[in-house]
């Protein structure tokens, strides 16, 4: 082994140019470092229990498969750093302000559009929300997937703007989005002013992290942690490479976050069925 | 605690304004109370928030506060003020090439890309006559559609007509020369010499605009222009392809566009129709104005660089020995230039238009001559120089 090995996935082509830059200031400071990329996170899971990767940058639901994978096979799994603005998320429900759609009961019967299937701030979250309250994907509302790019768990944009594209067009009568991404949408202009308004916003959840299991190379783990701490905003080196990745700061992981996901993947069984899936 | 109202201005309608003005009057940890009643202020906040750095707790939907996170203060912690705006005294000896396009006197972040601007001292490319010298050629630009009389009657007999398109032929190809040439150092010029990259700037407009004027008098009654010969080219090819900026400055505005002026001059003096005149002498008065930075912005270098004046002569020597070979003026533009100051086939006047060619070429020498003493060269050796120079003029 020659150094610490990372994995990510490639939502993006800009994944390349991010982790190229922290290749580079890693090993400026020092740590022997390299990353491979993925095209979905079930693969990076599943290098990671082969022992490909050493750490990896996992979604909230990439971790949770890390997580309960590493129960069943006897190991354990720690999410040791996450980003400041993967703290405290929310996604919300949003209607047309001029629609019908007053309240969430106004939803049985309606359709609601989601992003990837596999997304928990687009679908999984959301949906689960709903079901707290009462309102049974599938049952009493029709679900309209926006599936892009499977396996990415929502990182890519795409299927949230399909979801709000399908809400302007009136093919849904409401979609999930996060709440940054409401934002966006605004900014950009896929979402008029005063347009949308939201039902419901979910409690705050929390997004990616860096996933370690037992047994990895603890030396260059803790080093890695450490200068990930470090790294300051201040610092015109790290400052693209923060904006890039969208933190002012990293922090000490944290995994209370993902309770409302947990909920959410196991309500029918489905986090088991993709562990299978990893396994096989 | 400092509070910003939104009332029902939403957050993504201007009410963002608002709570950045609140947080940047805050310090860094101090907290701001945000209240407003339009929809998903709460949820926009905290998104917003989220990305700032800010730390967001919300009282009720429409009441929240936010604590200022030190990413602000971080993201200009290094940075740097690019000289200071007033000129001359905010201009830097040597800017570092990391403040790129900035202001002169902005506030740049570190960690700005270093662009690869060649020309980075002040020694080499500034002169305290730029900024006056700037204005005054913004001010006098012209416009070639009302500044020409296009209209005015022009039937010249057809020989004079053709020597015309001849001598415009040859401005056309002068004047690209004269285009390109500062356009390239433009290019490689550190934007901080603001004034220099704009009198550059103009420099070059005033040459496009010159060879729009020569091409419309050339095809004023011709379908084509004339010739274009090898030596003319060789002469003016010496000139772009000169890597230094204050020896091409030299060879250019100093030499080349200072016998311009007397060739322009002569020409509007001797035109013989209105619009040749027009075109020659609008021509002349830019003229005047890059020769004058070209003499400016080298006398002060040259005080500042002994060894300037050493290389610039080198240079015209090199230049001669380049061209010593070649035909220089073409045979055809002498001649064109020869009857046009005649103005006819007469013999008497075919004389007088020898006689003045020949006192035009004695006062471009001495124009040249004077042009050298001024830089600093002692008579004698200005002299000399200028009788070395190409005898293409440019």
């Amino acid at each position: 082994m020659q150094e610490l090995i990372l994995g990510a996935v490639a939502y993006d082509p800009k994944v390349v140019t991010i982790w190229d830059g922290f290749k580079d200031y890693f090993l400026e400071q020092g740590l022997p470092f390299d990353y491979v990329l993925f095209t979905n996170y079930e693969r990076q899971v599943a290098a990671l229990f082969d022992g490909l990767i050493h750490v990896a940058w996992n979604s909230p639901l990439a971790w949770l498969e890390t997580e309960r994978m590493a129960g069943l096979r006897g190991r354990h799994a720690e999410a040791i750093v996450m980003r400041d603005s993967d703290r405290d998320l929310t996604s919300v429900i949003l209607t047309l302000a001029s629609g019908p759609v007053k309240a969430v009961e106004d939803l049985r019967g309606k359709r609601v559009a989601v992003g990837a299937s596999d997304s928990p701030q687009a679908t999984l979250i959301p949906l689960q929300v709903l079901a707290r309250q009462g309102l049974v994907p599938g049952r009493d509302f029709e679900v309209l997937g926006f599936d892009r790019f499977a396996g990415k768990h929502g990182d890519h944009i795409g299927g949230e703007r399909d979801a709000v594209r399908a809400l302007l067009t009136g093919a849904a009568d409401a979609a999930c989005v996060i709440d940054s991404n409401v934002l966006a949408f605004g900014q950009e202009g896929t979402l008029p002013a005063g347009k949308a308004v939201s039902l419901l916003a979910t409690p705050p959840y929390d997004h990616c992290n860096f996933s370690v299991l037992d047994g990895e190379p603890t030396a260059w783990i803790e080093a890695f942690r450490t200068l990930l701490l470090n790294m300051s905003y201040a610092d015109p080196k790290v400052r693209p490479l923060f904006e890039l990745e969208g933190l002012k700061q990293w922090l000490v992981g944290r995994t209370e976050g993902y309770r409302l996901l947990a909920e959410a993947v196991d309500r029918d069984g489905y986090l088991d069925k993709r562990i299978e899936g990893i396994s096989r | 605690m400092r509070h910003a109202d939104l009332h029902d201005l939403p957050f993504e309608e201007g009410g963002s304004l608002l709570v950045k003005r609140a947080l940047r009057q805050a310090q860094d940890g101090e907290p701001v109370r945000v209240t407003g009643t339009a929809a998903d202020l709460e949820i926009l906040l905290r998104a917003w928030c989220r990305a700032e750095g800010h730390a967001f707790e919300s009282r009720d939907p429409a009441t929240m506060v936010l604590t200022k996170g030190p990413a602000a203060a971080q993201r200009w912690s290094g940075a740097e003020r690019a000289g200071e705006a007033a000129s001359p005294g905010g201009v830097s000896e040597r800017p570092p090439r990391r403040w790129g396009l900035a202001a002169r006197g902005a506030l740049v972040e570190a960690g700005t890309p270093e662009f690869g601007f060649a020309l980075v001292d002040k020694e080499e490319v500034w002169s305290e006559a730029t900024g006056r010298l700037y204005a005054q050629a913004a001010a006098n630009q012209w416009d070639p559609a009302s500044a020409i009389p296009w209209d005015a009657a022009v039937n010249l007999p057809d020989e004079i007509e053709d020597a015309v398109v001849q001598v415009m032929t040859y401005l056309i190809e002068n004047e690209t020369a004269a285009l390109l040439v500062p356009s390239r150092f433009l290019a490689q010029l550190h934007p901080h010499f603001r004034e220099v990259m704009q009198v550059l700037a103009v420099q070059a407009a005033d040459e496009a605009r010159h060879i729009e004027v020569f091409t419309r008098r050339a095809l004023l009654n011709r379908p084509r222009p004339g010739l274009s010969t090898a030596g003319g080219q060789a002469s003016l090819k010496t000139l772009i392809d000169e890597p230094d900026f204050a020896i091409a400055s030299f060879l250019l505005s100093v030499l080349g566009e200072g016998t311009f002026l007397s060739l322009l001059w002569f020409l509007a003096r001797f035109a013989p129709d209105p619009v040749t005149e027009a075109v020659c002498r609008m021509a002349a008065q830019d003229e005047a104005r890059h020769v004058a930075f070209g003499m400016a912005h080298l006398r002060e270098h040259a005080a500042q660089d002994a060894g300037l004046l050493g290389r610039l002569e080198m240079a015209v020597r090199r230049r001669h020995r380049e061209l010593q070979h070649t035909a220089g003026l073409n045979a055809e533009v002498f001649d064109a230039l020869l009857l046009i100051a005649a103005g006819s086939w007469e013999h008497e006047g075919l004389r007088l238009g020898h006689d003045r060619v020949t006192r035009l070429v004695a006062e471009m020498h001495e124009g040249r001559t004077m042009r050298l003493s001024r830089l600093g060269f002692e008579a004698a050796k200005a002299a000399e120089l200028a009788g070395l120079h190409t005898r293409n003029f440019m």
